[in-house]
């Protein structure tokens, strides 16, 4: 893995104003995957986007956390029915003209 | 400019307490946030309009110049200080013109701006808002990888639409969505291509597939038919005695795959026999004949 695409953690924190304890908690709840390199704690920049979405409900929608698990695994699901119903469209249009 | 009714479109009455806005602006929230209702156009559409009547009732001072002024309560200020230059004139110069409610429309219409709304007071970075676009595309032109500009947020983007993209599928241009909040990095532009087909084929992925009309006699005999391909003619061979609904496979026949311009699905070709019609008294009889023979 590429460093520098790994983001401190603390570093994180700071740019946010979101306590390291947040971090932890979406760990926990195995939203979010923390890689400990060199001693350090890190996140990978891809997982950026979704750990700003959950700073979002959490801290401006006052969503707990275990409302933010909820809604993330479920926001999963819809985008892959989403994707499956594109594919089923797509086959569907296979038989549409017999 | 249109009134918009904050306390309407916050569900609250006038005499509301901060606490009762707070309680129904997050309720609204939760329902309308772009994060929990992903490429929903009326739903980020609302969720503006909430942010933006929060931002007003939520603060005392602003909303007591909404109450005062309206949808021009930014500019109440402006608004006192001209309404007192003409309060001087009329005074002291006998002057007769002045501000009508027109004037005072027009007047506070032109300064007013939209204004962005993040709906938090925190002061962190955030990436800027994903932007969403469709493309609508033909099959022929995703046969092969080529470019084209698109205008997006009146930018021109030029991209490479890679051969073998399918109806539906979504890319990610980088850094081409919204402006970063308080220095953020800028969100992406995701592109949804809408493929239409308008030709004979009929497409899964990068299989191709077509039914051709095939006489009765080519049929029964056998011999050799030029097909249609989707990139030009083949000869194919007939087997004596075909039967009706048989498909065949031509390999590398197909559609382009997914990134690879020199790789290709398989065309099936479905053969539908085609029954003379309107026979004629002697192939009436030289087919009973036939029959008798079976």
């Amino acid at each position: 893995m590429e460093t520098q695409d790994l983001i401190p953690i603390q570093i994180l924190c700071n740019q946010y104003k979101i306590p390291v304890s947040f971090i932890n908690t979406l760990q926990e709840f195995q939203l979010i995957e923390i890689i400990v390199e060199n001693e350090g704690f890190y996140i990978h920049n891809k997982q950026i986007k979704e750990v700003e979405k959950m700073i979002r409900l959490h801290y401006d929608l006052d969503i707990n956390i275990e409302g933010v698990d909820a809604i993330y695994n479920l926001l999963k699901q819809v985008k892959s029915l989403k994707q499956e119903i594109t594919m089923l469209h797509n086959r569907l249009r296979l038989y549409e003209d017999l | 400019m249109a009134y918009i009714d904050y306390y309407k479109t916050l569900g609250v009455s006038k005499t509301a307490s901060e606490a009762d806005i707070k309680k129904a602006y997050r309720k609204l929230a939760r329902k309308h946030h772009p994060d929990l209702n992903p490429n929903d156009k009326l739903a980020e559409k609302k969720f503006k309009e909430i942010n933006e009547a929060n931002e007003v009732l939520s603060n005392p001072e602003n909303r007591k110049k909404y109450d005062k002024y309206g949808e021009h309560w930014q500019h109440a200020e402006e608004y006192e200080k001209a309404k007192q230059q003409e309060q001087y004139q009329q005074n002291y110069q006998g002057s007769s013109g002045g501000y009508s409610e027109e004037d005072f429309s027009d007047f506070f219409g032109n300064m007013f701006g939209g204004r962005a709304s993040t709906g938090s007071s925190r002061q962190v970075k955030f990436r800027g808002q994903d932007f969403n676009a469709e493309l609508q595309l033909d099959l022929k032109d995703v046969y092969t990888s080529h470019k084209r500009t698109l205008t997006v947020n009146n930018k021109n983007i030029r991209i490479t639409i890679p051969a073998g993209i399918e109806n539906g599928q979504t890319i990610k241009i980088k850094g081409h969505g919204g402006k970063g909040v308080n220095g953020g990095p800028n969100g992406d532009l995701y592109i949804q291509f809408s493929v239409l087909n308008h030709s004979k084929f009929k497409r899964d992925k990068d299989n191709l597939y077509v039914t051709i009309d095939l006489d009765l006699y080519k049929a029964l005999l056998g011999g050799e038919f030029m097909v249609d391909t989707f990139n030009g003619k083949v000869k194919l061979n007939i087997k004596p005695e075909t039967q009706n609904g048989t498909q065949v496979k031509l390999k590398g026949k197909g559609f382009t795959k997914y990134k690879k311009e020199d790789q290709f699905g398989d065309l099936y070709i479905t053969y539908q026999i085609k029954i003379p019609t309107d026979l004629s008294e002697k192939e009436k009889t030289l087919i009973k004949e036939l029959q008798k023979l079976r």
